[in-house]
């Protein structure tokens, strides 16, 4: 009796240090309070997969033009149809989500990395440093983050790196904004002073009395960002920027099958439901975590 | 015999949680009459908010009456349409509570908010109900009550916000019943004793029963007829007050009584071990019978029944007559529980691993010369962006703290005895003056200073639930003064870390535990254990047990005693409450608006002369003896902290104000006869002779 009422109140905000059994207990919860937000991480996952071990599966080249075979509606061979090139559509979604994934991933990882370190830091340290860094991040937030990427693509050239610099610029004030909300609201509790008077670095305190406070956030506030970088990612694509031609792409895919919508819609329906439904998905997802993080909050 | 406004019959008022119904109240009944305050005494935990929500009907949505009723002056209240409840809320039945600001709508002014409730009940015109509103705010003794009435709710002090809100509850010509949940406990001592004075004095005229919700008991003595002792739910025992103060028969009660340090009483304080068990662990048989020293087997077996001891006098023990009888001694048998205790605290290994340090031979360990310490201060920018000017919160304050002594500095909320001891400790920066410990400066925030003056001097905070971060194990927060400040390597901190744990009696596995798996006290205890780890010559204890319950509050005075003999500390004692300093100091020393007013030992400190300030004080206290005479000294609100006065500060409030010489000239040290000083115009013996005056 007395082991379990423990349990119950093992320090909840540490998801990876939760027990097996207390895990299981959150998430079955989660599944009964919205199981779209399961659903959605199950889909994200499902991408993710599809990602990974999809080329394996399929057996046609993404680029492989096949003029025999144009415009076919969906079949057995050709699950999702062909497009007007004869390529099969569904290995370029495969292929195409591999990108996006690689693309907005590591773009997303890069900004919440250095949005983190720089949230600890001015949000802990305060002063000139912070009204300075804080007023940059006002700056480049007025910036409309579309308008943005065309000028750095302008600059830099039409490239998927110049993208990615793109995403890291629009996305870094964001994340320092929420870190350092957390960190303000931190670094007056009594035990960071008491790591104060204790003589610790300013390292230690920032990232072993500090951080864990700012990671369950960040996860929401890192999925958040995900789905809006595969929004601009398949944005910029339909506008023909950050590809080349023939690599799939699903804002690219999007756009060259408006020609054809009339013809055979399905060109135009499927790399659109793969945007719409992955973007949902990680959203729901991102709903999931928070949900998660209100309840060991609760807890 | 007329009939009870309020009868509270075998009520169980349960909550459910993930799925379970847990007993929050159990089997609880009381009957309140007409004109009688009726005091219900509890720790936290013992159910005593949820008591008080049930009687209102506030109950939260996973809460429910599971069986009993309540009568409210005779009609069924629990069963009580929506409709009727809303024409007896505010009208008949008025509740004041604790927290006075979020009680109140910011965006309304109180004049606003009395008229509403007057004219909802009355049917009065707008004229007339606000006309009743200041009516009301003069009977509760505001000053200006037109302006009051005027203002909104953050515009006042705490004290006029609680006036206020009783105000309000009283508005209704027909109040039958009174709920005060806890209304000052979170007010400063001499405002508290100008409320309760307030509600004293307003009962003989309102004749409506009162049902007084407090932790405190000597708020219980001074204001309730009758008592009723919660504890985890249940009524442990109900008499009235002078009865239960006198012949207390549940061993509760008289545990709790002898908890409560009392002032110029040098007895180690009774603590109770253990913790008020949780919804869930409520156990089988007597639910105190884990903390009871005299528990036997039937304890545990079988809930003991509410006797009847004598007629009016209920307890719910099966020993009670032992204890009545007087052949069961409840400290005879708490102190051979502690003595069991102690042999498995392994005191010696702990003394054994600090001994060979001496930090320093001098007798004085800090010495603070004419410190000042400023709020806000504007930079460039800051003045022309019109930032509000700098508040000067500690204003020349010098004081020495002896090796192995005990400073306590007095003060009310806004004193600065709290920005007094961030400053010594580099948390926020001294304006002007000198502070110096064993000799090394302290200067500039803990990053600049030298490792040796961190370790000579640490800090325990007032909020146990703030002083630990609750990401780390308490094996990693002990560990981490250990291997920085007294260089340990990782094995031996670890070691050091569960000694330290053994120190403050709680067990080495807790190394792993998270705050959150620890209660209140336990985690005082290891911030306590925190402190002690750098072998400090000095610890600042920021009102170390104000957020703790009485029970809890003894044991860790009687740690921090106990933990002082051992290892020769200084403790530089911050605390609003004078009982728990004179419980602990060798010396005390008593600040108002960022100015000491007073300072000499503790033996000499309750005699007088007393500073006018340091009077009022002690007369505010309410002590747990229904029987205690005080002495009435009750002073006015107080002017916003912003406003320095002249002279004299405590010119403004003060009772013994002498005239001009108090508001144009800054007083003089003093010096009385057993070497106490303070500062006032008033010389000592002339002082001394006002204050043994008996009260005409």
């Amino acid at each position: 009796m007395r082991a379990t009422a423990r349990q119950r109140q093992t320090q909840p905000l540490q998801i990876v240090r939760l027990s097996m059994a207390r895990r299981g207990r959150l998430l079955r919860r989660l599944w009964h309070d919205a199981p779209l937000s399961s659903i959605g991480a199950l889909g994200v996952i499902g991408f993710l997969l599809l990602a990974l071990i999809g080329p394996y599966l399929t057996p046609y080249n993404p680029t492989a033009n096949s003029l025999s075979e144009r415009n076919q509606p969906p079949s057995l061979a050709h699950p999702f149809g062909t497009d007007n090139f004869g390529r099969d559509i569904l290995s370029r979604i495969i292929y195409g989500g591999r990108n996006i994934f690689a693309l907005t991933g590591s773009a997303t990882l890069i900004a919440v990395g250095l949005g983190l370190v720089i949230g600890l830091y001015v949000g802990y340290l305060g002063g000139w440093l912070d009204q300075i860094v804080m007023r940059l991040a006002d700056a480049l937030l007025a910036l409309p983050s579309l308008l943005l990427t065309l000028v750095l693509l302008g600059a830099l050239g039409n490239s998927r790196f110049t993208v990615l610099v793109a995403i890291v610029i629009l996305y870094v004030p964001i994340v320092t904004r929420v870190v350092r909300s957390v960190v303000l609201d931190v670094k007056t509790k009594a035990y960071i002073e008491a790591a104060e008077i204790g003589g610790e670095s300013r390292f230690h305190i920032l990232f072993r009395e500090i951080m864990p406070a700012v990671l369950p956030t960040l996860a929401v506030e890192g999925a958040l960002r995900f789905s809006y970088a595969i929004f601009l990612v398949a944005s910029l694509g339909f506008l023909g920027l950050g590809v080349a031609r023939p690599e799939p792409d699903w804002g690219l895919m999007v756009s060259e099958a408006r020609d054809w919508y009339a013809l055979s819609p399905h060109i135009l329906f499927f790399p659109s439901a793969a945007i719409v439904v992955l973007v949902v998905c990680v959203n729901l997802m991102a709903d999931g975590l928070r949900r998660l993080l209100e309840y060991s909050e609760a807890d | 015999m007329e009939s009870p406004i309020l009868a509270i019959e075998n009520l169980t008022v349960a909550y459910r949680l993930q799925g379970v119904w847990l007993d929050a109240v159990r089997e609880v009944s009381l009957s309140v009459n007409a004109a009688q305050t009726y005091g219900i005494v509890g720790e936290s935990g013992s159910g005593k908010s949820t008591l008080v929500q049930a009687v209102m009907g506030y109950l939260s949505a996973n809460g429910a009456v599971r069986q009993g009723k309540i009568h409210f002056e005779g009609e069924d209240w629990l069963n009580a349409p929506r409709r009727r409840r809303e024409q007896i809320w505010g009208a008949r039945l008025s509740m004041v509570p604790q927290d006075p600001l979020s009680a109140l709508n910011p965006a309304l002014t109180i004049g606003e908010q009395i008229a509403e409730l007057v004219r909802r009940h009355a049917h009065l015109s707008r004229r007339a109900a606000h006309a009743r509103a200041v009516e009301m705010l003069q009977r509760v003794k505001l000053p200006d009550p037109e302006g009051v009435a005027r203002r909104y709710p953050h515009q006042i002090s705490g004290g006029q916000q609680q006036r206020a809100l009783i105000a309000m509850a009283l508005a209704s010509p027909e109040l039958r019943l009174l709920v005060l949940d806890e209304p000052t406990t979170s007010l400063d001592v001499t405002t508290e004793a100008a409320i309760l004075d307030l509600f004293a004095e307003l009962q003989d005229s309102h004749r409506a029963a009162t049902l007084f919700v407090t932790h405190n008991l000597g708020v219980v003595a001074r204001m309730c007829q009758r008592v009723a002792v919660l504890y985890a739910g249940e009524v442990m025992e109900d008499a009235p007050t002078i009865t239960l103060y006198s012949m207390a028969l549940h061993p509760y009660t008289r545990l709790l009584l002898r908890a409560v340090p009392r002032i110029g009483d040098p007895r180690p304080l009774q603590a109770i071990p253990g913790r008020i068990p949780s919804l869930r662990q409520r156990p089988s048989g007597c639910v105190f019978a884990p903390r009871c020293a005299a528990a036997i087997e039937l304890c545990h077996a079988q809930k003991p029944p509410l006797e009847r001891a004598v007629e009016g006098h209920l307890v719910r023990c099966h020993r009670w007559r032992e204890i009545a009888a007087g052949s069961l001694r409840l400290e005879e048998a708490s102190a051979e529980l502690k003595r069991r205790e102690m042999q498995q605290a392994e005191i010696a290994f702990f003394e054994q691993l600090f001994s060979g340090e001496q930090n320093g031979a001098q007798a004085t360990v800090m010495r603070a010369d004419h410190v000042r310490v400023q709020y806000g201060v504007r930079g460039l920018l800051g003045r022309l962006l019109g930032q509000k000017p700098p508040f000067r919160a500690v204003d020349d304050v010098s004081m020495r703290v002896l090796r192995g002594k005990t400073l306590g500095l007095v003060g009310e909320s806004g004193s600065g005895k709290t920005t007094f001891a961030r400053s010594l400790i580099g948390l926020i920066a001294i304006e002007s003056g000198e502070a110096h410990l064993l000799d090394m400066p302290l200067r500039g925030r803990p990053r600049q200073r030298a490792k040796a003056t961190l370790k000579a001097m640490q800090m325990i905070f007032q909020h146990p639930e703030e002083s630990l971060n609750p990401y780390r194990t308490i094996g990693q927060t002990l560990r981490r003064p250990l291997m920085t400040l007294s260089g340990m390597s990782r094995a031996e901190a670890n070691r050091a870390a569960a000694e330290l744990l053994r120190a403050v009696s709680l067990p080495a596995d807790y190394l792993s535990r998270f705050p959150s798996e620890l209660s209140g006290g336990e985690k005082q205890r290891v911030a306590i254990a925190r402190a002690f780890a750098a072998q400090p010559a000095l610890i600042l204890c920021d009102e170390p047990v104000s957020s703790l319950d009485v029970s809890v509050q003894a044991a860790i005075l009687n740690l921090l005693a106990q933990l002082q003999q051992q290892h020769q500390v200084a403790y530089l004692l911050i605390s609003h409450d004078l009982a728990v300093v004179s419980y602990l100091a060798d010396y005390i020393a008593v600040i108002y608006r960022g100015q000491l007013v007073e300072r000499g030992t503790a033996e000499s400190f309750f005699m007088p002369p007393h500073h006018p300030y340091t009077e009022a004080l002690l007369a505010s206290i309410p002590l747990p003896d229904p029987k205690a005479r005080m002495r009435r000294i009750r002073l006015t609100d107080d002017q916003p902290s912003n406003i320095v006065p002249s002279g004299c500060r405590f010119h403004p409030r003060c009772p013994r104000y002498l005239g001009d010489i108090c508001r144009t000239q800054a007083p003089p040290w003093q010096r009385d006869r057993q070497g106490g000083y303070y500062r006032c115009h008033i010389p000592p013996d002339e002082l001394a002779a006002l204050q043994t005056e008996p009260e005409g």
